[in-house]
């Protein structure tokens, strides 16, 4: 009976418009709107990763293979499987360009290709001409097309040439734009596409020369991916990777679906914020209908009628917030992808997504319940006798367990939903669990503010000092606004000074530690007759101040123990793929054995492997275990013999298998090497082994790590942007809780005017009072800032911690001065104000 | 006394302030028989309006016992204490009390409502007719005169047809001429219903139009007869 009844007076008692919450929509707006946005998008390239995975692939499915091309038994199998098999070539190499005696290299990612490519979508160049047509050439020398960015890194015309080893090419237009250019991943050169054919007498392609084969296949629409993948595993002679359309770019997909992940996790920061002020508004709303409460319990009303009653108010209003979230975030996502459709390298397909907008609705009611609660569970304490003795009613103390009940509830829902939609749980755990701890932090710190200002406000020498006095009075007395403005401002800020403290702590690793211990350059496909020459020439040379070599073959973990890798240890990334694996007869110098013992230096029995200690900890290995391993098609079945410790932290040389010489010596490979030499002579040594050496590929290991400090660079850029919208809400908080304390102000403002203070006195205590908050919300927010950049530097990175102070200042700086702000453009009202008005009303 | 509606034994009320504990009512023994209008008086802060609330159930007495039309008010939880109200008292403010957001027709609908009943808003209307209101049944508290929303709190009180009236000082914010006619129609209206009537007031001459009027002092009940010499 009593839910009709309370239905009626909810909406009677909207009547009065939603003026008073207008604060509780726009933080509750704003956001879900953050995290349908972030959805919207992570779903519009999804799609377009979907609907265009044949292109983006290159083919309905592709096969890899490790530096060899198919037998042909198998590219037999594959045209008997496909209407077209185009062969692609992709290894990194250096582009040399011979001008007026100058000599100018770049690394570059080639790829080398058939007459089929592209089977699906098409290759667009500048000049516009078809890519059969470049790739031919003119004369004597093939063509090429090479990304714009090397071509002006070069100095390169269209129609001059370049060397790629050996062979000499003609560039014949610029490559704008790659179907399959997203598929391939992360790659450290830009890109030369030229004819396999055309390699033949370039050097390039010698055995044991890291390059990737892979053959695409235009599959008949009615053929089985599945089973295609099944029968291909069978002919196959081990060491494949296959991909389809089903999921053609795994690496892009995850790295969007992680980021997108993260953050909605960021987002939902923001939403935290918002409930503070959500919370605020039901508080001081409440507050106010407190003689109404107390009237229909006067004239009979029960607890629940009225519980329900305010709670079908804020239901509404919850729906309402979260219906102009959605529909914020859409719009938002819709612009961000019209404008930036032409920059991002995959596709996108822009439509309503019914899931991401499903999942920000589900947070923002979760969080709109979760805030809401406490408030509405203390209608239960407002008694009758309200009406008749002020302010009775108490407004501290916890809710009935019922209530308690349900927050934890509604608390683990939230949870789960986080760690559930992410994908990322153990993330969402732990960053729901950081949120819950700053918010306790932050509500004993504004706790703790409040305390404190009482004290000194009755210390001796304040008491002095008139508008301080007054400043901590208001902040330590009734109806402080500590626990809103600490609490909103703070948490967007901690969410800011922790990205900012991860940051600065992560690319001063990469940018500045890195290239002190770091080599100067990688060298690969150095041949094995090269190998003495090369190293004893480096040895020679005073600038170089070491040098490091191993033999380098790559393979594929398929069994452990006999068991399909995978099912026997999980998805970790040393099975994902090939890997680099090394033999060696003694430990290399430096080497540290942890467990077992290596082999013998003249060992030539069945093979044998020293594992990295530290992956083989992760995939449960232990001394004794068996792997067999897939090196150019032929499997190894080895022993697990020792395990040592590899550091790949100083981007030094580091394989996770090591195996004994008798077991791969045999196998064509080529050797890596790692160069420690003065910056200053980085160029020439670029120049003279380039020289010397045509087939060696150098990679600056400078330029690779400019190259992931720019992804790093925009990751935290768009993190930034997730924890502005925290900010932004924090800001709407504040100012909420500025415009609620105006009449306080305007009343107190009106006081002092009659005793005979001076605009600029009141003014003062105003300014002091904002600027305090602000300082103790940033304060805290470095505090919090710091802890979290500390353990996610500690505890994820496993790196050292150095406390960005430039940073925090502008936390501390930057929360000051918007509640400043925020304070005083509220306080522009109380003082213009004239005090017999102000005086008069309130009587 | 016949039958008394209310009973009082050993009531006592104190409230724990920041200055320490403060005795409000000391130890009231009082009985009201059913259908008897009783007047309290007393100087202010002499306890009437806080014992007009520990009879309504508003508040709980921190000593004694106080029954109510059989129920003993000191044990029942708050919800019991709304039932109650909602099915055998009315009560009116010095302060009227109306919800602003509900007009004049919902204000007096609404303990009808929540007690379940059908015929709620046409015995409202049929009420606030009967007051005078008739053509102010849809306008709010604060498109009414002081005295036209006092007489919407007391078509609020009434409408449900309570069997005690509890009134605390009704006329306390209204005009010496309003006050007159909302006197008359809270008389008449306890007349009509045959309700049991507790009127706390400053005025002698309101409280001797009660069957009987009595006077607190410092939170003590003194006996009808003082009252009476002291007038």
């Amino acid at each position: 009976m009593s839910l009709p009844v309370a239905f009626r007076i909810a909406l009677r008692e909207l009547r009065g418009g939603v003026r008073g919450f207008r604060v509780f929509i726009a933080c509750l707006a704003l956001g879900v709107a953050a995290v349908a946005a972030v959805g919207l998008v992570r779903h519009s390239i999804e799609a377009g990763l979907k609907q265009e995975g044949a292109t983006l692939l290159g083919g309905d499915a592709e096969i890899q293979l490790s530096y060899r091309f198919a037998t042909d038994t198998e590219r037999g199998w594959m045209e008997a499987n496909a209407a077209t098999v185009s062969e692609i070539v992709d290894f990194r190499s250096m582009v040399v360009v011979d001008r007026n005696g100058n000599t100018e290299r770049g690394l570059t990612q080639v790829k080398g290709v058939d007459g089929a490519y592209p089977i699906f979508g098409t290759v667009r160049l500048q000049p516009e001409l078809a890519l059969g047509k470049a790739l031919e050439g003119t004369g004597a020398l093939p063509g090429s097309v090479m990304d714009p960015v090397l071509i002006q890194r070069l100095g390169l015309e269209v129609g001059e040439s370049f060397r790629l080893g050996t062979q000499e090419f003609m560039l014949s237009a610029a490559l704008l734009r790659e179907p399959d250019g997203v598929g391939g991943g992360f790659g450290l050169g830009p890109r030369t596409i030229v004819r396999t054919d055309a390699l033949a007498e370039s050097g390039l392609l010698q055995p044991g020369t890291l390059f990737d084969i892979s053959y695409r296949m235009d599959v008949p629409a009615e053929a089985e991916l599945m089973e295609l993948e099944a029968s291909a595993n069978e002919v196959f002679e081990g060491g494949l990777l296959w991909r389809d359309s089903r999921n053609a770019a795994p690496g892009v997909s995850e790295f969007i679906n992680r980021l997108g992940a993260f953050l909605v996790l960021v987002g939902l920061a923001g939403l935290a914020v918002g409930g503070v002020g959500v919370a605020a508004a039901v508080r001081s709303y409440l507050d106010e209908k407190i003689n109404v409460i107390a009237t229909l319990k006067t004239v009979g009303a029960e607890t629940r009628t009225i519980f329900m009653a305010y709670g079908l108010q804020t239901a509404a209003l919850t729906l309402v917030g979260i219906a102009i979230g959605l529909g914020l975030g859409s719009v938002s996502a819709f612009t961000l992808l019209i404008l930036a459709e032409s920059l991002l390298p995959v596709p996108v397909v822009r439509s309503i997504h019914a899931a991401p907008l499903a999942e920000a609705a589900l947070y923002g009611a979760l969080t709109a319940a979760l805030f809401t609660l406490w408030p509405l569970a203390r209608t239960e304490r407002i008694r009758a006798a309200a009406l008749f003795r002020d302010r009775i009613s108490p407004k501290t103390g916890f809710p009935r367990w019922q209530f308690l009940a349900a927050l934890v509830l509604i608390l683990a829902a939230l949870v789960a939903a986080a760690a559930a939609l992410s994908g990322i749980p153990l993330l969402a755990l732990w960053s729901v669990a950081g949120l819950v701890v700053a918010f306790l932090a932050l509500l004993l710190v504004a706790a703790g503010l409040r305390l404190a200002a009482r004290r000194l406000a009755r210390v001796r020498a304040v008491r002095q000092l008139s508008a301080l006095r007054r400043a901590l009075g208001s902040i330590g007395g009734a109806g402080s606004e500590a626990d809103s403005v600490v609490l909103s401002l703070g948490l967007g800020l901690s969410v800011l000074a922790a990205i900012g403290q991860i940051d600065s702590n992560l690319r001063g690793a990469i940018t500045q530690e890195l290239p002190d211990v770091a080599p100067s350059y990688f060298v690969v496909d150095i041949q094995t007759d090269q190998l003495e020459r090369f190293i004893g020439g480096l040895h020679q040379d005073a600038d170089v101040r070491r040098v490091e070599s191993a033999p380098m073959l790559r393979g594929v973990i398929t069994e452990i123990n006999g068991r399909p890798a995978a099912a026997a240890a999980g998805e970790h990334w040393v099975l994902q793929g090939d890997r680099g694996i090394t033999y060696s007869a003694v430990p290399p110098s430096g080497t540290v054995v942890t467990a077992g013992s290596w082999w013998p230096e003249d060992y030539n029995g069945q093979p044998q492997i020293s594992f990295a200690a530290e992956e083989a900890a992760e995939l449960g290995l232990v001394i004794g275990d068996r792997l067999t391993v897939n090196v150019l098609g032929r499997e190894i079945e080895a022993e697990i013999t020792s395990f040592r410790e590899v550091d790949f932290s100083t981007a030094g040389i580091g394989f996770i298998l090591s195996m004994n010489p008798a077991s791969l010596s045999g196998a064509p490979h080529s050797h890596i090497a790692t160069i420690y030499a003065e910056e200053s002579a980085e160029a020439r040594l670029l120049r003279e082994i380039g020289e010397v050496y045509p087939n060696i590929t150098m990679i600056r290991v400078r330029d690779a790590i400019s190259r992931v400090s720019e992804i790093l660079q925009g990751v935290a850029a768009a993190t930034a942007c997730g924890a502005l919208v925290s900010l932004l809400t924090g800001l709407v908080v504040l100012i909420g809780a500025a415009a609620a304390g105006e009449r306080a102000r305007r009343f107190e403002a009106a006081v002092l005017k009659t005793v005979g203070a001076s605009r600029r006195a009141i003014l003062l205590g105003f300014a002091l009072r904002s600027a305090l908050f602000g300082m103790t919300a940033g304060a805290v927010a470095v505090g919090a800032g710091g802890a979290a950049g500390w353990a996610v530097m500690t505890f994820v990175m496993e790196s050292g911690f150095s406390f960005d102070s430039v940073s925090a200042l502008a936390i501390v700086l930057g929360g000051t001065m918007t509640t400043l702000i925020a304070g005083l453009a509220f306080a522009w009202g109380p003082l213009s104000a004239r005090p017999a008005h102000v005086l008069r009303t309130s009587e | 006394m016949p039958d008394p509606v209310v009973t009082l034994r050993g009531a006592q009320l104190a409230l724990d302030g920041n200055a320490g504990r403060v005795e409000i009512l000391k130890s009231i023994d009082l009985d009201v028989a059913k259908g008897e209008s009783l007047g309290l008086v007393g100087p202010s802060g002499s306890g009437k309006s806080s014992l007009l609330m520990l009879i309504g159930g508003l508040d709980r007495a921190t000593g004694g016992s106080v029954r109510v039309l059989g129920h003993d008010l000191t044990a029942m939880d708050e919800d019991g204490l709304a039932r109650l109200r909602r099915k055998h008292m009315g009560i009116v403010f010095q302060s009227f009390h109306l919800i602003p957001t509900m007009t004049a027709l919902e204000n007096v609908a609404i303990p009808l409502e929540l007690a379940g009943r059908r015929d709620a808003f046409a015995r409202a209307e049929a009420e606030l007719e009967v007051m005078g209101l008739a053509d102010r049944v849809r306008h709010y508290p604060a498109q009414l005169s002081g005295g036209e929303q006092q007489r919407v709190a007391l078509a609020r009180a009434i409408a449900p047809g309570p069997d005690i009236l509890l009134a605390d000082e009704p006329t306390g914010n209204l005009d010496l001429l309003t006050g007159e006619a909302i006197m008359d129609l809270l008389f008449d209206m306890v007349e009509r219903h045959g309700s049991t009537l507790v009127l706390v007031t400053h005025d002698p001459d309101l409280a001797v139009r009660c069957d009987r009027a009595i006077r607190l002092v410092d939170g003590r009940l003194e006996t009808e007869e003082r009252l009476e010499a002291a007038e």
